[in-house]
């Protein structure tokens, strides 16, 4: 668990650009993120919002500057590993669950990768859907679930292995507007209540008004609103 | 492993798939097994024609195939006078047309030979073989097919014989062939006075090396063999042998390509699910081991189908008449053992490229497009 106001997500001058720099996405971007702050990266579709989250949580590699999650650098093969079992969820526009799995095989693929015991899985399991309302449906394919439920499952899945860091890529991105309040709400709830930092990318200003803070991408550029 | 678990949802969730997979590596096996079982029964059979009641055999050095063999009258009686010999049985083979059968097996033999003695007669007298020059005996399995009885007469390549009498035999082969008197079938065949093996029962087992070495010495161009030295030498054998285990493994490849192929289908299908994994946590290696991880569970499940088919296709050929005696499931353990390996080895190798092409699976290329 991390102490109030300890720094998560530190970047400092990152820049990205595809296509042999002829697309410069980011220009020299910096931000902290503290613990249980929930973050919001407010932009047009195509400022970089996701390319920043891929950055931060190393799926991708940047073209320069320096980045420290939760005390690792996610440009290293080792530290994004130990990143991504035990330091920081990931939650996408399109919940990316398997398909035909059900919603707690799905739940229990993070445990998969660090081998956690049965026993102990599947009470955390319970546990989390109990959390987001979503117990009823752990044994339905993933097929058989409404849009919020889905993404309900995805943030239990997130948080499965306990992290520090939660970076979610237009969340609500695909809900309709009730599904999408009541998902956010929840995201904002979990973080609250297990001090979980959140970095959370949308296009909607009504969801990054409820942020605790708001960076606006723009132009390749952050700025604090 | 806890991946396991992941395998396994994997290959149910792809049935079709999976049974693609398990199909090519069974049917395999189950080639694999029935081949291996006949070539082995069949030479098993030969070996039996070879070694009844014998302890060497003799036949001309440097001979591909022991219908091309020839040991001379002569030479069978200098073995035969020789001191360590109790009995020789000279034997020639060959092949004959027999009505509408153009590959009947027939054995040129003396009327003291062993075969006839342990025969079980169904028809005619022992005592009359080779009394008379135009009468042959049969097989009952000959007879069966040939549809004649004792007294018949048949067309045996351009010639008219009588049938003097059919009687049961335990060998398949045997069972299945034309006896002559071995002067009739030297006749015949335009053999001169050549026989193609002969059988040497010794009286003291342990004067065989002697034996041996005279022989040799005195006919360089005959070779005795002991019984089981000469079912490992003999060239015949071992070329079915080697054809067995090509045509096995041949079809264990084309195994392999169905692994390879059903692996990579539901790799490229799965890469952003595969990515996602990634993003859960796993390593390479973890993916890695989920690909091999199904590749080996398909070679099991074709391993386990395989051999009930094969060992299905074996007792029915078991006890189909046409098949009598010729068909005999003999596996050994070994040969067990050595189609489980081929198997496990084949669906691995299939495996391999797509197990490294999931390794190389880049997460935010492969979510990218949503
Ligand atoms: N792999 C890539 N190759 C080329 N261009 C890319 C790639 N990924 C993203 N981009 C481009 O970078 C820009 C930012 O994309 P993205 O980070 O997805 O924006 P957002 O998430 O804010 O909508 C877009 O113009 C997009 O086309
Ligand atoms: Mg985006």
């Amino acid at each position: 668990m991390s102490d109030r106001g300890e720094i998560i997500v530190r970047a400092k001058q990152v820049t990205k650009s595809y296509d042999d720099g002829r697309i410069t996405v980011l220009h020299g971007v910096s931000l902290e993120v503290r613990a249980g702050e929930v973050v919001g990266l407010w932009g047009a579709s195509g400022s970089g919002k996701s390319t920043l989250l891929h950055l931060l949580g190393g799926l991708d590699l940047p073209d320069a500057g320096t980045m420290e999650v939760c005390g690792l650098d996610p440009t290293r093969e080792v530290d994004r590993i130990e990143l991504r079992r035990h330091q920081l969820g990931y939650i996408f526009q399109m919940h990316n669950l398997i398909p035909d799995l059900t919603v707690e095989e799905n739940v229990r693929v993070p445990a998969l990768a660090i081998g956690t015991p049965r026993a102990e899985t599947a009470k955390r399991v319970r546990e989390l859907a109990d959390k987001v309302d979503i117990r009823h449906r752990l044994h339905h394919r993933i097929q058989d679930l409404s849009g919020g439920e889905r993404q309900r499952t995805a943030i239990c899945r997130a948080l499965m292995n306990g992290p520090r860091l939660l970076l979610a890529d237009e969340p609500t991105g695909s809900l309709d507007e009730k599904t999408g309040n009541t998902v956010f709400a929840l995201l904002k709830e979990m973080a609250e209540q297990n001090n979980i930092a959140i970095l959370l990318a949308t296009h909607e200003r009504r969801f990054a008004e409820q942020c605790s803070r708001v960076l606006r991408v723009r132009d390749g550029q952050l700025s604090e609103i | 492993m806890r991946i396991l678990s992941l395998v396994l949802v994997n290959l149910l969730r792809h049935r079709l798939r999976a049974f693609i997979g398990v199909a090519g590596i069974s049917f395999g096996v189950a080639a694999m097994l029935t081949i291996l079982a006949i070539v082995t029964g069949a030479i098993g059979m030969f070996e039996r024609i070879l070694s009844t009641d014998s302890h060497y055999l003799v036949f001309e050095r440097n001979v591909s195939d022991l219908f091309f063999s020839s040991v001379t009258s002569d030479q069978v009686a200098s073995i035969r006078e020789r001191p360590e010999v109790e009995e020789a049985h000279p034997m020639l083979f060959g092949i004959v047309a027999v009505g509408d059968h153009p590959m009947v097996t027939c054995f040129g033999i003396e009327a003291t030979d062993p075969r006839l003695a342990t025969g079980e007669w169904l028809a005619g007298d022992r005592a009359m073989f080779g009394v008379r020059d135009d009468t042959l005996y049969l097989g009952s399995r000959a007879a069966e097919f040939l549809a004649v009885q004792a007294g018949d007469e048949i067309e045996v390549g351009r010639g008219t014989f009588r049938v003097g009498g059919v009687f049961k035999n335990e060998n398949g082969f045997e069972d299945g062939g034309v006896f002559m008197p071995l002067s009739m079938a030297q006749d015949f065949f335009q053999r001169e006075t050549a026989s193609s093996v002969v059988a040497v029962k010794l009286r003291e087992e342990s004067t065989g090396p002697t034996f041996k070495a005279a022989v040799e010495m005195d006919h360089p161009g005959i070779i005795a063999l002991e019984n089981r030295e000469f079912s490992q030498s003999y060239n015949s054998f071992k070329i079915l042998n080697f054809t067995a285990w090509a045509v096995g493994i041949c079809a264990f490849c084309l195994g392999g390509l169905g692994v390879a192929n059903t692996m990579l289908m539901s790799v490229f299908s799965r890469i952003r699910e595969i990515a996602v994994l990634r993003v859960c946590g796993f390593s390479n290696r973890q993916v890695t081991m989920m690909i091999f991880g199904e590749a080996s569970m398909i070679a099991l499940a074709g391993v386990l189908v395989g051999f009930g088919i094969g060992f299905g296709v074996l007792a029915v050929m078991e006890h189909t008449p046409q098949f009598q005696g010729y068909v005999q499931a003999s596996i050994t353990g070994s040969v067990m053992v050595g189609i489980v390996i081929t198997a496990l080895f084949t669906a691995v190798a299939g495996a391999i490229y797509p197990a490294i092409y999931a390794s190389k699976v880049q997460p935010a290329e492969a979510l990218r497009y949503e």
